[in-house]
């Protein structure tokens, strides 16, 4: 017993864990399980366990929802630029240059066309893993170009979302892609054009409080923290006591911002159900 | 950039130099302040970006109410989002302004403790959007203009905004401004605080007070995050330009309405008079507008912001729109 207290103490004054002490990516952090990643990809990321819900990469995502072969990306060539000429402790070109070798995106969003159980759409996924999924001048540019594709071929659009907000190296900028996002939302709209909004882990702040709050549809993830504020930043300033299901999807469907919580094995299914009902002819 | 943003001083500097043969000697000390303006183009020193930032949230400055009073006559103030709530950081209401009827939107602080905490240091929550959304709605019934001014530190980050739905309440404030078909004039007057800002700002026309910052997140944030030290605010401040002369030069703001020397808080009567002059002004250059083409052009102008570059063609610039955009 009394060793037990010693560790505890000396513990309470070690600095944060680093780098080399988080969890691997393919072990599940709520049950502890670990899988090869074939195993994992076969499950789509999700614990055959527990449940959870691992994130998932753009690529990824696309085939797990979009038709095989269906997928033709669009605007692959965009690229961010430095408009502030931001640097922090370091440029913010390095952190693009070292996002996009470690992704191998040119950005935090794919978009292009495809077909979800044979109706065709258009797709805007993002990719969590570059830059936490910040939205700047890029994802912007690509989800307009995206509800602009949808409605010049009349087909609904699928946007699939995880992301921590506006990118902040971009400023002011990086603000101005929410009412972007918004503006080009409503013009698919107008067209007589539907839009198909499934929030991943997580869809927080500026994503939230654009494009991704404003599907005909909103369907979220289990366990995705949906928020404009996070639970840290929410405790920090206000002291409150966060419930323990704060922000969660399970907490937003029940105040009234959801339509569903779909797990991801029932995703595709799921999305394609709603496209058939929104295709005019109901085929 | 710092090209356009000289042609664009020096257009409202010819536009204004007109007017002066209108309205008398009454502008020329507006016509000397953008004179300098002009000089001091050149991008603000570091410095000089917090000075902006400390004047922004300078506790004398002048709060949306200071400015109703002395622009507005006969203001009504509207309250409560018929939903669930009254939110006193969100003002709404109808005044005469310039001889007609115009709703009015904008955050409001407090004066002393009290009035702070009963308006929550001006950071809204869902409901005071949806209270802006309501005034808009009857806005666009009754065709008035809708002024809106902005100055909030941010969206309240609470347990109960969050559960009352902050994210999906801006996103939805936006999309209603972007459908509506009257005039909207939007000017930063304090804090453009990010989300909280943008839900009151998609207009046709943003103005930016010269003292004002608009920015994405605040410099104490971006400091937290970056630096992962709050304490250098001043740095994470001079790297995200949060001042009006490069909300100018991006295109994000479409003019600097300049304020008596010193600050607005030195003079409010004069602050006011120059304030009512450019939202006067941008609301007669849209009233010949007819709304379907408002709208267009409202969006359009939005569409247009942000800098990218694409291996197959050059950078396009948010100037290209710009232009686009008259």
């Amino acid at each position: 017993m009394a060793e037990h207290i010693d560790i505890s103490i000396e513990h309470k004054n070690l600095p944060e864990s680093s780098n080399n002490d988080k969890p691997h990516p393919n072990t599940c952090p709520k049950c502890g399980s670990h899988y090869g990643d074939e195993e994992l990809v076969a499950n789509l990321r999700v614990c055959p366990h527990c449940n959870h819900h691992f994130p998932v990469r753009a690529m990824e995502r696309i085939k797990q929802l979009a038709d095989e072969g269906t997928f033709v990306e669009d605007s692959a060539d965009l690229r961010s630029e430095d408009p502030l000429e931001f640097f922090d402790v370091r440029a913010y070109t390095e952190r693009l240059v070292e996002a996009e070798q470690k992704t191998e995106q040119g950005d935090a969003m794919m978009i292009g066309s495809a077909a979800i159980e044979r109706i065709p759409c258009e797709v805007s996924v993002m990719d969590f893993a570059f830059m936490g999924g910040s939205m700047g001048s890029v994802v912007g540019e690509k989800f307009a170009r995206a509800c602009e594709r949808a409605a010049e071929r009349g087909v609904p659009l699928v946007s699939v979302t995880a992301s921590g907000g506006a990118r902040m190296q971009e400023g002011i900028l990086s603000l101005m892609q929410l009412p972007k996002t918004v503006c080009a939302v409503e013009d698919l709209k107008d067209s007589g054009g539907a839009m198909i909004s499934v929030m991943a882990h997580p869809t927080t702040a500026g994503v939230l409080a654009s494009f991704a709050s404003l599907g005909d549809v909103m369907i979220a993830e289990p366990g995705s923290l949906l928020a404009f504020t996070g639970p840290r930043v929410v405790q920090q300033t206000t002291r409150e006591k966060l419930p323990e299901d704060f922000g969660l999807a399970e907490s937003n469907v029940r105040f009234g911002h959801l339509d569903a919580i779909v797990g991801r094995r029932d995703l595709r299914p799921y999305v394609g159900r709603v496209l058939r009902l929104f295709s005019n002819n109901g085929a | 950039m710092a090209r356009d943003t000289e042609l664009h001083l020096r257009d409202r500097l010819s536009r204004l130099k007109s007017l002066g043969l209108l309205r008398g000697a009454s502008i020329s000390g507006e016509l000397a302040r953008l004179q300098r303006q002009l000089e001091r183009t050149s991008a603000p020193t570091d410095e000089e970006i917090w000075k902006h930032v400390e004047l922004a949230r300078h506790v004398d400055r002048p709060y949306t109410l200071d400015y109703v009073e002395r622009m507005f006559e006969d203001f009504v103030e509207l309250h409560g989002d018929r939903t669930r709530a009254e939110d006193p950081a969100m003002v709404a209401g109808l005044g005469r302004f310039g001889g007609r009827t115009v709703a009015l939107l904008g955050q409001q602080k407090g004066r002393d403790t009290h009035e702070r905490i009963r308006r929550n240091y001006g950071m809204t929550y869902p409901e005071g959007y949806r209270k802006a959304m309501r005034v808009m709605d009857l806005a666009e019934r009754h065709r008035f203009p809708i002024i809106s001014l902005v100055d909030t530190p941010g969206a309240y980050p609470g347990v109960a905004a969050e559960q009352h739905g902050q994210g999906g309440a801006i996103a939805r404030s936006q999309a209603l401004m972007s459908r509506l078909t009257i005039p909207i004039v939007a000017c930063v007057i304090g804090e453009g605080g990010s989300g909280g800002a943008i839900a009151i700002a998609l207009a046709d026309r943003v103005l930016m007070q010269e003292n004002a910052m608009y920015s994405v997140i605040s410099p104490e944030g971006c400091a937290a995050i970056l630096w992962r030290d709050g304490g250098e605010k001043v740095k994470a401040a001079a790297a995200l330009k949060p001042d009006a002369v490069h909300c100018l030069e991006l295109g994000v703001v479409d003019a600097v309405v300049p304020e008596p020397e010193g600050g607005a808080q030195t003079n409010a009567d004069e602050a006011a008079r120059l304030l009512g002059e450019a939202l006067q002004s941008s609301l007669e250059d849209l009233s010949a507008i007819p709304g379907d083409e408002l709208r267009r052009r409202r969006r359009a102008r939005f569409r247009s912001l942000g800098v990218y570059a694409s291996s197959t063609a050059s950078t396009e610039l948010s100037t290209e729109a710009a232009s686009a955009r008259k």
